[in-house]
């Protein structure tokens, strides 16, 4: 899984790329978290269009991070839902947890 | 749909994450060549790479001694897959669901549930000197438990 992210509006975009599987990516996601609130950045969106593949390790990891986040006060969103990511979240009703949105400026207007 | 003779492969891994993607990959190209489409394919390989997750981690704790076997069985529509690890077993009805609201959160323990949203079946079994089995039957005509879904 590859990872690169910016600031916009005080608002941290990480882009996600590859898969995010049990042993390979779902390890990187959290340290790519643990990094982002280390430097004290709460407000982050994860941009997952790139994502091919995910698994329920996967899926556990953004359920992870987003309660990580959240108990650090802050706040963690999703932006370009790949469709059957969304059709996961949404047979687990993870769907209703995690604020999903398919344009940018909305979602960092919502922070 | 194509529905030829039957086809049968079976192919056996030792147990490292890396080779899950070996297993899913031929459930879904067999899936593919039988006629299923790519949506449908996708979700089946996701249960056998649940499946195979499932037996590397749990079953056979990550020892890369221990083998995972996974037989693909195609007759007509009907699929079976058997996924076996050397594993000690454990309570399929110990397993806790994942929609309760007290397990919403929970990083972990979806995988059986996608196995039984994505396949028609899933049974499982347990060797009296170890090793689990696991059995999970498809119908290529039905669809998956799959929705169209809407977005923001």
């Amino acid at each position: 899984m590859k990872a690169s992210s910016r600031i916009v509006d005080g608002v941290e975009i990480i882009k996600l790329e590859g898969k995010i599987t049990i042993g390979a990516g779902d390890q990187q996601l959290r340290e790519v978290i643990g990094h982002a609130l280390a430097e004290g950045r709460t407000n982050i969106l994860l941009a997952l269009s790139g994502v091919t593949t995910i698994d329920s390790s996967g899926i556990g990891e953004l359920v992870g991070s987003y309660t990580t986040v959240t108990n650090r006060g802050g706040k963690l969103k999703l932006l370009h839902l790949p469709a059957k990511l969304n059709e996961l979240l949404h047979v687990t009703q993870l769907i209703t947890v995690f604020e999903v949105y398919e344009n940018e400026q909305d979602a960092l207007k919502s922070f | 749909m194509q529905n030829g003779d039957g086809e049968r492969i079976e192919i056996t891994i030792s147990s490292r994450f890396e080779n899950i993607e070996l297993v899913q990959v031929i459930a879904e190209h067999l899936c593919e060549n039988a006629g299923l489409d790519e949506d449908g394919s996708h979700w089946i390989g996701m249960a056998v790479r649940e499946a195979v997750a499932n037996a590397i981690k749990h079953g056979n704790k990550l020892d890369v001694r221990k083998k995972v076997n996974a037989t693909f069985d195609l007759r007509g529509l009907d699929l079976t897959i058997n996924i076996s690890d050397e594993g000690q077993g454990f309570d399929p009805e110990k397993v806790s669901d994942p929609l309760s609201p007290k397990n919403l959160m929970k990083t972990s323990g979806r995988g059986i549930f996608y196995m039984k949203t994505f396949m028609d079946q899933v049974r499982y079994s347990f060797a009296p000197g170890g090793g689990t089995s696991l059995v999970m039957t498809k119908n290529l005509a039905k669809g998956t438990g799959i929705a169209t879904s809407s977005k923001h």
